[in-house]
């Protein structure tokens, strides 16, 4: 069964993201769940604080391979709607950084196939966070 | 042949410039390209891993490019 290419919604943007509109792209009638990731800047890494984030993007790649990220959950899970919004430039803490949503019919599909998005984000879309600290930065997972 | 090559993250910093130019034998492939750039930037070979992508897609170390081709440096990524 061919998924419905209106229920994929992909996003990168260098301004706040929207968690509502995010939601709203992935809900309707025949949704009985619907499952909501934010990944959001956090103070600290392995106890040294941060100051702020920095996330860079190979745009036309990184939309890309969200897209096939969503492509596979529909192959997968019998899901109505999915959203994946990320940011990129300047973040400060408790910004949201990246916003995933997945409509579905029971919540199982929708819990399983949300967690899948980011696993897999994390692993393969070319989007790269840089962390400043009060004496320097580094790019994350860079090196071993 | 003459080919350019994106670059991001900590590798645009390591080859000091977000768009690179190199000259490759025609008919390179993707592994040897890599080979090269690891040879101009030995920093490269110190990443946790290093990818290339050709016209946006992960390429295989065969890949055959040509100068039309749109290469990218892919260090680890760490979007989410």
């Amino acid at each position: 069964m061919k998924h419905n290419e209106m229920a994929i919604h992909i996003k990168i943007s260098d301004t706040p993201l929207d968690i509502m509109a995010c939601i709203g792209q992935v809900t309707g009638p025949a949704c009985g769940g619907v499952d909501v990731f934010i990944g959001t800047v956090r103070d600290a890494t392995k106890g040294k604080p941060v100051l702020r984030l920095e996330f860079e993007a190979y745009e036309n790649m990184a939309l890309r391979e969200m897209r096939k990220i969503a492509e596979q959950i529909f192959e997968r899970w019998p899901v109505q709607a999915v959203a994946i919004h990320h940011r990129t430039g300047i973040l400060q803490i408790g910004d949201v950084a990246v916003v995933i949503a997945v409509g579905a019919a029971h919540r199982g599909a929708a819990f399983e196939a949300c967690r899948f998005a980011i696993d897999t984000l994390k692993q393969t879309v070319p989007i790269w966070k840089k962390e400043v600290f009060e004496d320097g930065e580094v790019w994350v997972a860079a090196h071993p | 042949m003459h080919i350019k090559i994106l670059s991001f993250g900590v590798a645009k910093e390591i080859c000091g410039g977000s768009v690179l130019q190199l000259e490759v034998p025609d008919n390179a492939t993707a592994g040897e390209v890599k080979q090269l750039l690891t040879e101009q930037y030995p920093r490269l070979g110190g990443l946790a891993s290093f990818l290339l992508a050709v016209n946006e897609e992960f390429a295989e170390p065969d890949t055959l490019l040509t100068p039309n081709d749109e290469l990218a440096i892919i260090p680890p990524v760490s979007g989410g």
